[in-house]
C-alpha cells in the first residue's frame, strides 16, 4: 500500500508522463486511490503495470459503480495488486452519463477503453460491468451480457432501475386492505 | 420314493374308478366342502366384505400415486432438504418415490427446490416439457412459490407463471416432513382427481406429446377414440 506521500509521488510521475492523466488522489483509511481521466485509463494502467518500482501486475478486481445523483454518475474501479510488496492501489475512472441532458455526446451508454490487452482477466469482469451498469468497453472482443438473459432489457444494477418483484400484502396490512385475501 | 407314491395312489378314493353312484356321492361331498356354512343374504354380505370391485382407471391411479419417479433436479438450498427427504432418516421410499431419475424422460414428478431465476425459467420449462405424461410438479419453498425473499429483477415471482404446479409447499426451506406432507397431498390428488384441467387453464390443449410430434407419433384411431371416451366420462 503506498502511503500518502507515495501516492502523491505516483500522481506527480503519472502527470509528468501524460499531462492531466490523474485528476485526484485520495488516501483514506489506509486505502490509496487515484481518480484518473477516463481517456487516459490505458496509459495509466500500463504505466502502473510496467514501470520498475511500481509493477502492479495483477488486476484483482474490476467493477463499476453508479453514484446517482452525483455528477459524473458512473465509475469504473480497477483494484491493482503488487504481489511482491503486497501493495494495493485503486484506480477510479469517472464517467458521465451520456443520457443526461447536460451531456454533449450522442452515444446512449457511457464508454471507456477496454483493458483486456493489459489484463486478460478483465474479460468477464468487463462483461459483468456492461451487463449490470451498461458501460461499454471499447475494444472488448466479445461484449455480451454476462449473467442476465441475452434479451433482457435495461441494466439492473443502476440506481434508477426499478427493484422488481411484486407487492406482498401481509396480515398487518389488514387495517388498510380489508379482505385482501379474497 | 416311487414305491411310497404307488401306495398313496391305491389308498386315494379319487383315483379309484367307480360306478355312477359313487361319482354322484363324490360330487355332493365336494359341493358341501366348497359351500361353507353361509347361505343366502349372509353369503352376499360375506362376499361384499371381502371383495372389492373398481375400475381400471382408479386402480391405475393408485398404482401411479404409489410409484412416483421424481426428477433429479435441484435449484438451490431447498434441494438439500429434498436430498435429506430421500435419506434413510426421513425415507420417502415409504411412499414409493425414492428412485430419483437422472433424465426427465424417465421422471413423472419435478420438485422445484429453490428460486427460479429469470435465466433459469426457460430451462425449467424445457425440462418440464420433456417429461412424459402423466406428469406433476411440486413447488417447494417460498422462493419458487412466490419469489420469497428475492423480490428483485433476477428471480421469477412464482414458478406457476411459466409452468403448471400441482402442490405448493410453504417454508424457507420446508423441512423434509413438510415436503413429504406435500407429496402425500399430491398422491391424494392423483388418486382422487388425476386431471385438474391445467391444459384448459393454461390454454395448452394440443400440446400433448403425441399431438406435437408429427405424423410418426400420432396415436391410433382406437387410442384416440378411447381417449375421447375417457374425457367424456371424466368431464361428466
Amino acid at each position: 500500500m503506498p502511503d500518502g506521500p507515495g501516492l502523491e509521488l505516483i500522481m506527480a510521475e503519472l502527470n509528468r508522463v501524460r499531462p492531466e492523466a490523474v485528476v485526484d488522489a485520495t488516501y483514506d483509511r489506509e486505502q490509496a486511490a487515484l481518480v484518473v481521466d477516463p481517456d487516459a485509463i490505458l496509459e495509466v494502467l500500463a504505466w502502473l503495470r510496467d514501470t520498475p518500482g511500481q509493477e502492479y501486475t495483477f488486476l484483482s478486481s474490476l467493477h463499476a459503480a453508479d453514484y446517482l445523483p452525483a455528477e459524473p454518475r458512473f465509475a469504473v474501479h480497477y483494484e491493482l495488486l503488487n504481489r511482491d510488496r503486497y501493495e494495493r492501489l485503486r484506480v477510479k475512472a469517472l464517467l458521465a452519463d451520456p443520457a443526461s441532458p447536460s451531456s454533449s455526446t450522442t452515444s446512449p451508454l457511457p464508454e471507456i477503453d477496454s483493458c483486456i490487452e493489459l489484463f486478460p482477466t478483465a474479460d468477464f469482469q468487463e462483461r459483468e460491468a456492461y451487463d449490470f451498469f451498461g458501460i461499454v468497453f471499447r475494444g472488448h472482443p466479445d461484449l455480451r451480457r454476462m449473467f442476465m438473459p441475452e434479451d433482457y432489457g435495461g441494466h439492473p444494477q443502476r440506481r434508477d432501475f426499478p427493484i422488481g418483484g411484486e407487492p406482498v400484502i401481509f396480515t398487518r396490512d389488514e387495517v388498510e386492505n380489508p379482505g385482501w385475501w379474497q | 420314493m416311487e414305491i411310497e407314491r404307488q401306495k398313496l395312489r391305491v389308498h386315494s378314493s379319487l383315483e379309484q374308478p367307480g360306478s355312477p353312484e359313487e361319482l354322484r356321492a363324490r360330487q355332493l361331498k365336494a359341493r358341501d366342502m366348497l359351500r361353507g356354512d353361509l347361505e343366502g343374504a349372509d353369503l352376499d354380505a360375506y362376499v361384499e366384505e371381502r371383495v372389492m370391485t373398481t375400475t381400471l382407471e382408479k386402480i391405475l391411479n393408485v398404482a401411479r400415486a404409489n410409484s412416483i419417479f421424481p426428477a433429479t433436479f435441484g435449484l438451490a438450498c431447498c434441494a438439500i432438504e429434498m436430498m435429506s427427504t430421500v435419506s434413510p432418516r426421513y425415507d420417502i421410499a415409504r411412499f414409493g418415490a425414492e428412485a430419483f431419475r437422472a433424465s426427465p424422460r424417465q421422471a413423472d414428478l419435478i420438485i422445484l427446490s429453490g428460486r427460479v431465476s429469470v435465466k433459469m425459467a426457460p430451462v425449467v420449462r424445457r425440462i418440464y416439457d420433456q417429461m412424459l405424461e402423466p406428469k406433476w410438479a411440486i413447488s417447494m419453498g417460498a422462493c419458487s412459490s412466490s419469489g420469497g425473499m428475492f423480490a428483485n429483477y433476477a428471480v421469477v415471482q412464482g414458478a406457476d407463471k411459466f409452468m403448471p404446479v400441482d402442490v405448493h409447499v410453504p417454508g424457507c426451506p420446508p423441512r423434509p416432513e413438510a415436503l413429504m406432507y406435500g407429496f402425500n397431498k399430491l398422491q391424494r390428488k392423483i388418486m382422487g382427481n388425476p386431471d385438474p384441467g391445467w391444459r384448459t387453464r393454461y390454454n395448452a390443449t394440443g400440446t400433448e406429446e403425441w399431438a406435437r410430434g408429427g405424423s410418426g407419433s400420432k396415436p391410433s384411431e382406437e387410442a384416440l377414440d378411447a381417449y375421447r371416451k375417457a374425457r367424456e366420462v371424466l368431464d361428466a
